[in-house]
Order: C-alpha cells, then structure tokens, then sequence
C-alpha cells in the first residue's frame, strides 16, 4: 500500500478530501431521511397516546401545552372526542431508573383515575426491570383505574401500594416517581 | 477456491469473536436476546462490507501517515448513515438496536479488516472478507444471545412475534441476562469454538 508520499501537503489535502467527501454524503442522506424520520416519530407519539387515553377525535399533538413540575416542564396532551375533553396524555420521565432516564406516556381520564401507561423509552436491565413493559409482564396494570390522590403511588416498602417487581425495586421505584410527576402536571394543569 | 477460504475462514477459523476475540465489547453489552445479536451481527456486517469496499478502492491514494484518520472517517460514516436509515425506514428495528448502532464504531473488528486486509487486498477479495468476517460476527452473537436467552428468560426470539418461543414458563437464571452472565456464557462457548477449530484444521 502507500502508494503516496506522506508528505504535509498530501496529508492535508488527502485528509480534506476524504472529510468532505464522507460529510456530503451524510448531508444528502440526512435530507433523505429527515423527512421519514419525524414521521415515524410522530407516529410513534400518536400511538402512545392512543395506548393511554379513550377513544378521541382531535389531534391531541397539535393542542400539546407545557406545565412546569419541580424544576422541569412536561408535556400535556388533550384528547377530546367532538371538543368534549375524555382524557388527557402526560409525557413523563424519571432519572431515578436502574440504568438511565425512563420516559413514560401516563393517560389520565378527566376524574383523575388513571386509564393506561405505556412506557416510552428505559434501559432497565432486561430480564427484570424491564418487567416495567406491557409486553414483558402485566405488573404496570396494577395502576389501571388508579386515582393516585387515594391510591399511595410508592412501592409498598416504601409505605406506598404499589407492588414492586420482584428483584426490581430500584425500577419499581422510578416507575412510581414517573407516574406521581405525572399525576402533578395533571393536578396543576389538566383540565385546562 | 481461494476465494471460499476467503469467506469461510470467517466463522470457525478466524472467527471475529471466538478466535481473534475482537469486537468483544459490543458482543457482551448487546446479547441479550438471539435478535438483538442477529440485529447488530447484520448492522456490522452491512458496514463492514461497506467499509472494506471503500478503503480497498481508495488504499493507493491515501499517505500511509494518515490512513487510520482516513479508514475511521469512512466507517464512521457508514455507520451513521446506517443509523439515519434504520430509524427513517425501519422505525422498529430502530428502536431495538438504538444505543447499538453508533457503537459499530468503535468496534476493532471493522477497523482491523480495513487496516488488516482491505488495505492490502484487490476490491473482490476485500467484499468476501468482509461479507465472511461479517456473518461469522452475526453467527457468534446470535449464538451468544440465543444461550443467554434461553438459558436466563427461558425463551428464543429470532424475530419478535414471527419466530419467538418460549420454552419453559418463568424466570430462568438470571445471571445469563446480566453482565456476568455474558463472560460465562461466552467462556464456554470460546472453549467449544477452539474444539471444533482443532477437529477441522
């Protein structure tokens, strides 16, 4: 091989070539796929709202409003069936997982009973707290039908009820400071 | 004949993960599931193709002085338009595979068969090697993954809802799913690797 002197200018100049070659190439195929991209992240979020809350006619996406929690803003968004309000989508998230940030999509009907929750995104070891997912374990459907004024959103260790997973109390525990995030936003400003 | 050696050394012989124990960080941190290693073994091979292709095409223009700048440049490239595409087309497998891909990268496995073999070796022979070297990567991972899984959650996943079995209700030892696990697991199966090495060469 080297078929090329390694001088300085060949250095530079090969060096230059080949980044601008490789950073053209990746802006044509960002353009390519940012398109495609947010779609699929839109349709994604729709889905996830869909999961949590009834049945609804609007476009919750486009009528998504901030409320500020404890230092930070989380995302509401309306579902309304013919503009009469039946639920109310809660982007969530918690730091306090086992490895890494868990974001939760919690539905709240308009009483404050909670109707369904569907996890977004986590790092939970797989095999045990990943057990926080609807398709790996039904253990998240405990909070279905839920009002969390009266129903203690902490582990039972914790002097909560919730029961925690087995061997996943750490998980368990972030889940639950996800769901009461949640639960606040809604309080301060859900039926808006 | 030259060139089947050339594809087939990959997955006993000169075995990315069993024999030349490279790339073994990525192998460990993503086994999981059999799917997960099928995933990101297909990820790599696509880039390690990719990435043979173009440094044996431009390995007589390159100063020796600069070359591994050049050949990271070029894979790091590859992977992140692997990574754009994935999550613009194929939304699902993204999300699976997601911290995995950027790791491509840094696996040694692609830059070494750049540095070791693209850069020496004519355009053809660099594809098959890196096609080779590729699914014997792909092999070992889901191999891997498949006994960690089995053994750990007592189940099989080639591909979620298509090919998913479960093989025996409740949890398995769980030590195979964690990190412990990984090393054990691929212990064994490095020693059953060199066995099969030695009875065929």
């Amino acid at each position: 091989m080297a078929s090329k002197e390694s001088t300085f200018t060949n250095m530079v100049l090969t060096l230059f070539l080949v980044t601008l070659a490789a950073s053209a190439t990746l802006g044509f195929i960002y353009e390519l796929t940012k398109e495609p991209i947010a779609q699929a992240k839109l349709r994604k979020k729709n889905a996830a709202i869909q999961k949590v809350v009834p049945r609804f006619t609007n476009q919750p996406n486009n009528e998504s409003y901030q409320v500020a929690v404890e230092g930070d803003s989380l995302t509401l968004y309306p579902a309304k069936q013919d503009g009469k309000l039946v639920g109310v989508a809660v982007s969530t998230f918690t730091t306090k997982g086992y490895s890494g940030e868990i974001r939760l999509m919690v539905g709240f009907n308009p009483d404050g009973t909670i109707h369904n929750i569907s996890v977004l995104e986590h790092q939970e070891t797989p095999g045990l707290g990943d057990k926080i997912e609807k398709s790996k374990s039904d253990w998240s459907r405990q909070f279905n039908g839920q009002q969390p004024g009266d129903f203690q959103v902490k582990v039972q260790k914790d002097g909560g009820d919730v029961d925690a997973i087995t061997a996943a109390t750490i998980s368990s525990r972030a889940y639950c400071d996800a769901v009461r995030r949640a639960y606040q936003a809604f309080q301060k400003g859900g039926l808006q | 004949m030259k060139q089947w050696q050339n594809f087939s050394k990959g997955f006993i012989k000169d075995n990315p993960v069993f024999a030349l124990f490279l790339g073994l960080c990525p192998t460990l941190a993503v086994t999981t599931s059999a799917y997960n290693g099928l995933g990101m073994g297909l990820a790599t091979t696509f880039v390690l193709v990719m990435s043979n292709l173009v440094v044996s095409i431009i390995k007589n223009l390159i100063p020796a002085k600069v070359r591994i700048p050049t050949f990271i440049v070029v894979i790091a490239s590859f992977v992140t338009m692997v990574e754009m595409l994935t999550e613009a087309f194929v939304p699902d497998l993204y999300e699976q595979l997601g911290i995995f891909i950027p790791l491509i990268v840094v696996n040694c496995l692609v830059l070494g068969r750049s540095e070791a073999f693209a850069s020496k070796n004519d355009i053809v022979s660099s594809i098959i090697d890196g096609l080779g070297m590729g699914l014997g990567f792909a092999m070992a991972l889901t191999v891997l993954g498949a006994v960690r899984e089995i053994l750990g959650s007592g189940s099989l996943t080639l591909i979620p809802e298509l090919l998913e079995f479960t093989l025996y209700e409740g949890d398995g030892m769980l030590v195979f799913v964690l990190a412990p696990g990984a090393f054990i697991a691929l212990g064994y199966l490095i020693m059953l690797a060199d066995k099969l090495k030695q009875k065929m060469y």
